[in-house]
């Protein structure tokens, strides 16, 4: 059965868009999640707004959920991950190890994710992104077609 | 580094992280649900992602029109364009390496800060090698790189 939610999607959907319009005429930065992550660390210069960036993240994610939990996941429902596809016989541990690796790998060399190309990147109609864009959802929808995984 | 920028970036993050939980975009099956098209024929598909991502970029299209009006930033000297522009090798194996992993999990970097609130069996795995894997391709870029992040 789906399970549709346009309401709530059109409302967290402009929270983060208003999220990276604060990021980018406050600060002048792309909030691009695997940029502020990936660059947590030297060699880049400043990293002190990038970490408190990903605080304020995890605490406000933390906070909705206590404030409305009937929304879902992590409120009125356990969050949890996904398992591998029945009848791979690949171990749960194996299958978040290599998702993590690809995810991190792919979004540092491609230079964003779904909301450093998806929202900035094609609010800013950044070739490079509509390019990125439409390549990591393809190869999604694929994988998740090949794997059957839902 | 002043103050404002960081209050600037602790607001951005709470959207960010508020809206990530709002839209449900925190739940790895609800974002694989979106992405399983083949059950768009049986009427089980889920389209609420689309209807994140929409608002979000149209939120921060206006952002940008307004920035381009600007001189700078509020808080800073200038924007921080990406640098590159090409469309190259990178950005698009990067983008097919991220959508393999994200396809696998139904987690991209954002949700997979914002899910640390919930600890799901498994995330600190997935987590380490998204950091690992970004680590590595920090590494394979740096010869390219001309100008490190600010």
């Amino acid at each position: 059965m789906n399970s549709f939610t346009p309401l709530t999607a059109a409302l967290g959907g402009t929270l983060v868009g208003l999220a990276a319009a604060v990021l980018w005429l406050g600060n002048g930065r792309i909030a691009g999640i695997s940029g502020i992550f990936g660059n947590l660390l030297p060699p880049a210069h400043t990293t002190l707004w990038r970490a408190v960036f990903l605080v304020a993240l995890v605490a406000a994610t933390w906070l909705t959920a206590r404030a409305f939990p009937q929304l879902g996941v992590g409120g009125a429902l356990p969050a949890e991950l996904v398992a591998p596809p029945a009848g791979w016989s690949v171990p749960m541990p194996v299958w978040l190890v290599i998702a993590g690796l690809l995810t991190g790998l792919g979004t540092r060399i491609g230079n964003g994710c779904t909301s450093g190309h998806g929202v900035c990147g094609l609010a800013r109609l950044s070739p490079r992104s509509m390019v990125a864009v439409a390549i990591f959802f393809g190869v999604a929808i694929f994988t998740v077609a090949v794997t059957g995984i839902v | 580094m002043r103050v404002a920028q960081l209050v600037t970036a602790a607001v951005s993050g709470a959207l960010f992280g508020a809206g990530l939980y709002v839209s449900q975009m925190v739940d790895p099956l609800k974002v694989l649900r979106f992405l399983d098209f083949t059950a768009i024929p049986t009427g089980g598909w889920d389209p609420s992602l689309a209807f994140v991502i929409v608002p979000a970029i149209l939120v921060m299209f206006v952002a940008v029109q307004i920035g381009k009006r600007c001189q700078a930033p509020v808080f800073d000297a200038r924007f921080h364009e990406p640098a590159q522009t090409r469309i190259d090798a990178p950005l698009i194996g990067g983008a097919a390496l991220f959508g393999l992993g994200w396809g696998m999990s139904g987690i991209c970097p954002g949700p997979a800060l914002s899910l640390i609130t919930f600890q799901p069996d498994g995330l600190w795995l997935f987590l380490i090698a998204m950091f690992v894997g970004s680590f590595a391709g920090g590494i394979m870029l740096r010869p390219r790189l001309k100008e490190l992040p600010a």
